[in-house]
């Protein structure tokens, strides 16, 4: 087989955008198949390239699928598929409507020369001709989704088994516009084995590229040099391979912004360069989410809600979520146990987890032990229950353990609220 | 399997609304974890295809070209392509709670919806428990709202305040019947204010049929309150109405619905019940009693309508159009 159905694509690809077929030519092709189509282009007086992309793809649409048949001896399906696909996904949702008018215009004439001298529609013709006649539906041109070009294109197909998620992708059009023009074995497969030598699973690749598609249009090298920068500053392997995996963006980030985020938070929060490492590993998104919340909770934590400075490390390093947390659920929640349940500054601080649950579980847990007259949260007096205790065992255990009631008891309580 | 138990959600169901929260943020919370629940099934098995192939005829030497029908996998309808198979649900809230208030409320999902309506329409009682501070009066009639006035209520006993609730019970009967467009002096009206089922079957102001008190102990008082077209607002209104009836003043603490027509506070769901499977197992339950209730307030309905006017025959239409709903509301 002189051309397999692997080399169309490439072949393809390696002609000029600015490549521009002529009518005349266009009918040429249209007798003579095989290898004859492949000299018959020549440069012609440019468009813009987006005028191009679309006339020379949808021209070429008709041609390729009469080549095709010639070739067809040891094409499968999914050749077709792929050889289809090269060229479809050039005219596809980027065109806007306006250009796309406009040349359609100009280009009808001409078009109407493609039926008319050697194949008329009254022709006779021999069956093996009628049999190649390929007459599949054509794509369309453009569209909200990528269900209908899934099929025609491997470089989907692939992501798809890989477990990327296209449905939310779809809903940005330049990133659908960005996968359908990526080749598989060109681009996108470097930085998938990129990503598999920092340490992310098979089975975690899908749910990252879902979140971060905007990685196939970075370029490898700034990749490679953003985690050299993180080795450098001791992060070890697995802690990379841990962060980029909770927060997707991070390599997305050129070496100054990390280094400036890094920064901020050891001068901010003033812990040693371990702590902090150790922070930023469990929650990389301060990394990548914006600082001024950040810059708020310290603020609050320090002015309004009158926690010293020693006080708000020790509950920031147990749990980092507090330096994100929204700032009216904070107040709302210290303010119910500090004024409400009586619980002192000192004994917050020993259980920082109460910031991180909803209030309506503290307020429930409270009001159930009230009733029972077992609400003893001063650790000096017998019958003391942790604050811990309170939020973060599940219900069952704490009716059996803390209350001392049936599950059924603390529900028909809450029925009474 | 999540079309499946789509179908079967089908129907009214009650959730207890804890205070603090929105009506809105509740049911909202409900269209979520339902979609959740139906979005878990099983994956449907991978869609194929047919297409029409180019291939070599076997059995000639010639090297003839053919087409044949095969069936290829397509992942067109691939769940990672297409997205969850369900994107939202229609839930229908019946009669609403502010956010202060707690208690029963009815919700609809999908045919349930018109139910929501007969059963406005039936215009059924709700019962509530409301709790009153004497001693204080705010503008907004709770206790958080701004302080007008601060009263003593040392001269307050129980039987002033009993004394009190009859004769805001009396008045209300009084405004029921004239509400209900009965003719009191025909026999059939008669015996259905001895049976207690008078009750106005179209719009009215808020009527009490009902209110005691449960427990009083001073500044603290809890009453018992039946009422029907109502809003808590209302409810609190009247609490502040009682403190200055009983020369002293009175805020709200908490208003909860304990019952809402059929629904009763057994019936409703808690926050940690909030799911597909529970909510399902909730409606089958309560299908029966609700339909029980509106064809009964369907028929009475029907009966007082033609009270007033006993002249007129019953017409065909009125009757065809009578026994179409209630076949509907039956189902």
């Amino acid at each position: 087989m002189a051309l397999s159905a692997q080399q169309i694509p490439r072949w393809f690809n390696s002609i000029k955008l600015s490549s521009f077929i002529n009518a005349t030519q266009l009918t040429k092709h249209c007798t003579r198949r095989g290898k004859t189509l492949l000299h018959g282009f020549s440069a012609q007086p440019q468009m813009s390239s987006d005028n191009c992309f679309l006339q020379w793809g949808f021209k070429t649409y008709r041609t390729s699928s009469l080549w095709n048949s010639s070739q067809s001896t040891n094409l499968s399906s999914q050749e077709n598929n792929s050889a289809q696909s090269t060229l479809l996904p050039s005219m596809n949702e980027q065109s806007q409507k306006t250009q796309k008018i406009p040349n359609f215009d100009s280009e009808l004439s001409l078009e109407g020369l493609d039926d008319l001298p050697p194949l008329s529609p009254l022709q006779p013709v021999s069956e093996e001709e009628a049999i190649q006649i390929v007459a599949d539906p054509p794509l369309p041109l453009s569209s909200f989704t990528l269900r209908h070009y899934v099929d025609h294109s491997e470089t989907l197909q692939k992501l798809v088994l890989l477990g990327v998620d296209l449905s939310k992708i779809e809903k940005h059009p330049e990133a659908a516009n960005l996968l359908l023009r990526l080749d598989f074995e060109k681009d996108i497969k470097q930085i998938l084995l990129f990503l598999k030598d920092l340490g992310i699973e098979d089975n975690h690749l899908g749910t990252f590229l879902s979140k971060n598609y905007a990685i196939f249009s970075e370029d490898l090298e700034d990749l490679k040099t953003r985690v050299a920068y993180l080795r450098s500053k001791n992060f070890s392997k697995a802690d990379i391979a841990q962060m980029v995996r909770n927060a997707p963006f991070l390599l997305n980030f050129s070496v100054e912004r990390l280094d400036n985020r890094l920064g901020f938070f050891q001068k901010e929060l003033e812990l040693s360069v371990k702590k902090t490492r150790d922070l930023v590993v469990r929650l990389p998104r301060l990394l990548t989410g914006s600082l001024e919340p950040v810059k708020e909770n310290m603020k609050v934590y320090r002015l309004e809600l009158g926690f010293k400075h020693n006080e708000i490390q020790h509950m920031i390093t147990r749990i980092p979520k507090m330096l994100t947390a929204n700032k009216r659920k904070l107040t709302e929640t210290f303010d119910y146990l500090h004024n409400v349940m009586n619980i002192p500054h000192h004994i917050i601080v020993k259980f920082p987890q109460v910031f991180n649950t909803r209030l309506f579980k503290v307020k429930e847990r409270h009001l159930f032990l009230t009733y029972l007259r077992r609400a003893q949260y001063d650790p000096a007096k017998p019958n003391y229950i942790a604050l811990d205790k309170l939020v973060s065992i599940p219900d069952e255990i704490f009716c059996e353990e803390i209350a001392k009631a049936s599950v059924q008891d603390f529900e028909k309580f809450l029925k009474t609220l | 399997m999540g079309s499946a138990r789509l179908a079967q959600l089908n129907g009214l169901f009650a959730a207890y609304k804890p205070p603090g929260l929105k009506w809105k943020h509740l049911r909202d919370t409900i269209e979520l974890q339902l979609l959740k629940g139906l979005n878990a099934g099983k994956p449907p098995a991978p869609e194929q295809r047919v297409r029409f192939l180019l291939g070599p005829l076997e059995s000639s030497e010639k090297k003839e070209l053919t087409l044949t029908a095969t069936s290829v996998p397509t992942l067109r309808k691939h769940p990672l392509v297409c997205g969850p198979a369900f994107t939202s649900l229609k839930v229908a809230v019946g009669h609403r709670l502010d956010a202060q208030a707690s208690g029963v409320l009815v919700f609809g999902v999908g045919q349930g919806r018109r139910l929501l309506t007969d059963m406005y329409n039936a215009h059924l009682t709700k019962d509530y428990t409301v709790r009153g501070l004497l001693g204080k009066a705010t503008d907004d009639f709770c206790e958080d709202g701004r302080l007008v006035e601060k009263t003593t209520y040392d001269h307050v006993t129980r039987e002033k305040l009993d004394r009190i609730l009859a004769m805001i019970q009396g008045s209300h009967q009084k405004a029921l019947v004239m509400y209900s467009n009965l003719d009191l002096k025909t026999q059939e009206a008669y015996e259905m204010a001895v049976r207690g089922l008078i009750r106005p079957m179209n719009k009215s102001p808020m009527l009490i049929t009902g209110i005691r008190c449960l427990h009083f102990a001073p500044p603290e008082f809890l009453l018992e309150v039946q009422c029907m077209h109502e809003t808590q607002k209302q409810l609190r209104k009247l609490v502040h109405e009682i403190g200055l009836e009983l020369k002293t003043t009175a805020v709200c603490t908490q208003v909860r619905r304990t019952r809402d027509g059929v629904f009763t506070l057994d019936d409703a769901l808690l926050r940690t019940q909030w799911d597909l499977h529970s909510i399902l197992d909730a409606i089958e339950a309560a299908a029966p009693r609700v339909a029980a209730e509106l064809e009964k307030s369907l028929s009475l309905g029907l009966d007082t309508q033609q009270l007033p006017s006993p002249r007129w025959p019953w017409d065909s239409e009125g009757l065809s159009s009578a026994l179409g709903l209630e076949s509907d509301v039956g189902h």
